[in-house]
């Protein structure tokens, strides 16, 4: 088990670092041939940083358009971000005061991420025009999330696993060396869904997160009468003129 | 011209009677593939509550444009009928695409399916169909691209809900694609910033480069190459038009107001669509134009070679036939020696003017290569190139060059429908949201009874017509009139609480789709027209000769 849990942990990192890399090359190459933002956009590159900013810290255009979504997805996503947060500790030693600091928040954390996504899950189900558009593997990202967010907190409140064996586990890693991993069901379960989501995160939706940066509607600045703005593709159009 | 049996994109001709049209006027030609059948037109009734309509599913699954005909296909450069393996070759252009637009790989990948844009689409709120919600009119081709372009639907097809490319989800394309104005309204609302106008420009693409064409859209960019605009004005009866003008705006006011055409050495260079030539109450802003340059002293001139402001190439995704339309104002600018270029009262020509044409045709600033330096070395610097004729009016109201009669428009109890093309892709002066207030700015000055519609579908938020992206054809007046509804609940109860009796807009497809879509819902065609129209009533001129 140990050597399993350490290779997966491998092969999951570098699918999704690599994945990643990649994604973010592929889409930073491609170019956006036409100025495109959704209007009133900002017209100086620090307005649009201001803008990207809102959007992704308290997803501004979510909050226009439905509150219900905006307040299930917002409680799980800040939900997500403490809990990873939190499992820093797993990784450092010693342990950085500020993640040492929140802690405590991490844990109720993972409720907030467990209840947002449930909801998440409920309107999926209930709402006509939600259910309509879902595809079985919106569903079932939905059951991984949650599944590691109810093995996580299970851990926690539960059933108590090993923790500093865990610690030990994840530090040796980091330098090519497997210590044993506590032998513990929900442990194996928690970790294994962990490293699923790290393998499909870079052929599903959830590249939603580095694409929004890369959504031209949100990125671009409004100047196109002030600079000329031209693709490399569309420049050899001007020769034939 | 008068053998051409398109649709126009115009309402009536200028001398048709007015009043109230319970008809849809005939299609000139039906399309062979589809007898025209007698059009079931029928407005949705006004909703108490603006409450988001139960899915109907399959409720526009009539709902088609005619089919290009070989010849309108060819003459624009794509194959006249579906080419053999078009299958392998949508999907290959699906490719090149992928590598062309940022745009269109991110939002191909980046939808999670949260579901906040299900309800922003007013043919989703007019029909009900659920394909007509913006995250399943994307998934129409997001699943094609899932099934070739990604690994899960390579591999788990049914998992992920990727499609191949057969008949019946390009037929699914044709219909839905073209049941999506291009109006944004959905990318407001996006945690993305998705623009599903992104995915149905590529879509149109795609379907022309393998051989489906859309009529109505293929025959107007024909016309605009072979003759210069929309309608197929020729020159000489563009002279009559503009000729006539100057007789019944001198019987009117007094004042010897000219429409110039041709006229090399003019400072401004006016581009407006061509429906402003003929159409009610389109030519009443044009008028209005004129007496705005009249006033302040301006010499301007109009083109018979770039006598279309319409740039029908955008909605149909096509950058090359964008490119060659828009290059029709660059050589008139070169040619008449302009210094400044100013559009008049269309909403898609702004934000291809606006947004696209300093890319497209170097007309703007800020270049450093020659082929945009050689054009913009001859515009003047002191003024935006281009210049919205909104931005043109209210800078010279500011600096007072211009006197108004308000109570010439007392009559009218005005509110303003802001253009989704306008509103949600261009701006007008300074500052973001310069192109909300500007034209309020305008009929504020020009008018004393002034009144907005809910901030719900105004401003960034405003309703498309329901007749934008390449849908102004009679065929699919149904959808059209479906379309509208959203625009004229909000429209409904300013008239109920505030008598309001002019809808003032600046989008020459808005004046058309309105005039059309108004008597469906009770109300009078001629409640709508253009600001300009309302600046030509109130605007003092000099009556010297």
């Amino acid at each position: 088990m140990n050597l399993l849990f350490a290779l997966l942990f491998y092969v999951a990192t570098l699918i999704l670092v690599g994945g990643i890399a990649y994604r973010v090359y592929d889409y930073a190459r491609t170019p956006a041939p036409l100025k495109i933002p959704t209007t009133p956009a900002p017209t100086t590159s620090g307005g649009v940083a201001f803008r990207m900013f809102r959007e992704v810290v308290f997803f501004e255009s979510l909050f226009k358009s439905n509150l219900w979504i905006w307040a299930l997805g917002w409680t799980f996503h800040l939900g997500l971000a403490l809990v990873l947060l939190r499992h820093l500790r797993y990784f450092t030693e010693p342990v950085n005061f500020i993640i040492a600091f929140i802690q405590p928040f991490g844990m109720y954390a993972g409720f907030a991420m467990a209840a947002g996504l449930a909801g998440l899950w409920a309107r999926r189900i209930l709402v006509e025009r939600i259910r309509y558009i879902s595809t079985p593997s919106d569903h079932l990202m939905l059951a991984l999330l949650l599944g590691i967010a109810v093995t996580g907190l299970a851990m926690k409140f539960l059933m108590h696993t090993d923790i500093v064996a865990v610690k030990a586990f994840f530090l040796g890693l980091m330098v090519f060396e497997i210590n044993p991993l506590p032998s513990h069901p929900g442990l194996y379960l928690h970790l294994g869904m962990v490293v699923l989501l790290m393998i499909v995160f870079p052929v599903s939706k959830l590249l939603h997160a580095p694409g929004v940066f890369f959504s031209p509607t949100r990125n671009q600045v409004d100047n196109p009468r002030e600079t000329r703005h031209l693709a490399p593709w569309a420049a050899k159009f001007e020769a034939k003129n | 011209m008068a053998d051409e049996t398109t649709p126009v994109a115009v309402a009536v001709p200028r001398s048709g009677s007015p009043g109230t049209q319970s008809e849809p006027a005939p299609t000139p030609k039906p399309a062979p593939a589809k007898p025209a059948e007698k059009a079931k037109v029928v407005a949705p009734a006004f909703r108490e509550y603006p409450t988001i309509p139960a899915l109907k599913i399959d409720s526009m699954v009539e709902s088609n444009p005619y089919v290009s005909a070989a010849v309108h296909n060819e003459s624009v450069g794509f194959p006249g009928t579906l080419v053999d393996g078009w299958e392998q070759k949508a999907v290959a252009k699906m490719g090149e695409l992928l590598g062309k637009y940022r745009s269109l790989k991110v939002y191909m990948d980046a939808c999670v399916h949260c579901g906040a844009c299900t309800d922003k689409c007013h043919y989703f709120i007019g029909t009900g169909d659920p394909k007509n919600m913006p995250v399943a009119r994307q998934d129409l081709m997001r699943s094609v691209y899932r099934r070739y372009y990604t690994l899960p639907g390579k591999l788990f097809p049914k998992l992920v809900g990727a499609r191949d490319m057969t008949k019946d989800v390009l037929d699914d394309w044709f219909r839905y694609y073209n049941q999506c104005s291009e109006c944004r309204r959905c990318s407001v609302f996006c945690p993305y910033g998705i623009d599903t106008a992104e995915v149905t420009m590529a879509a149109k693409e795609i379907m022309h480069s393998v051989g489906l064409g859309h009529k109505y859209v293929n025959e107007i960019i024909g016309k605009v190459h072979k003759i210069g605009n929309n309608l197929g004005l020729p020159g000489p009866a563009l002279e009559n038009t503009l000729e006539g003008l100057e007789e019944d705006v001198l019987e009117d006011t007094g004042a010897a107001v000219k429409y110039p055409l041709d006229v090399k050495g003019a400072e401004v260079l006016l581009v407006t669509p061509s429906a402003d030539f003929f159409a009610e109450p389109h030519v009443d802003s044009l008028i209005g134009y004129g007496k705005v340059f009249h006033a302040a002293g301006i010499s301007w001139t109009l083109s018979s070679k770039a006598s279309e402001a319409g740039n029908f190439g955008m909605f149909i995704g096509n950058y090359e036939q964008m490119q060659k339309i828009a290059m029709r104002v660059r050589e008139a600018a070169l040619e008449l020696g302009v210094k400044r270029i100013v559009v008049g009262e269309c909403g898609h020509a702004w934000r291809v003017a606006y947004a696209f044409w300093n890319t497209l045709t170097g007309i703007g600033a800020g270049a450093n290569d020659p082929f945009a330096i050689q054009l913009q070395k001859q515009l003047d610097p002191n003024y935006k190139q281009p210049s919205h004729i909104c931005e043109v009016t209210w800078d010279l109201i500011q600096a007072g060059r211009l006197k108004f009669n308000k109570e010439a428009n007392d009559h009218r109890i005005v509110t303003f429908h802001d253009s989704c093309n306008v509103a949600r892709g261009s701006r007008m002066g300074d500052y973001a949201g310069g192109q909300f207030d500007i034209p309020r700015n305008i009929i504020r000055a020009v008018a004393n009874h002034y009144v907005d519609m809910s901030e719900a579908t105004t401003r960034e938020k405003t309703f498309c017509c329901g007749g934008g992206g390449g849908l102004l054809t009679d065929e699919l007046l149904d959808l059209r009139v479906k379309g509208a509804l959203p625009r004229m609940e909000a429209l409904n109860r300013i008239v109920q609480d505030n008598g309001v009796n002019f809808m003032a807009t600046i989008c020459a497809i808005c004046k058309a789709q309105f005039t059309k879509v108004l008597p469906y819902y009770g109300f009078k065609m001629s409640m709508v027209g253009g600001v300009h129209q309302l600046v030509s009533t109130a605007i003092v001129l000099n009556n010297e000769q």
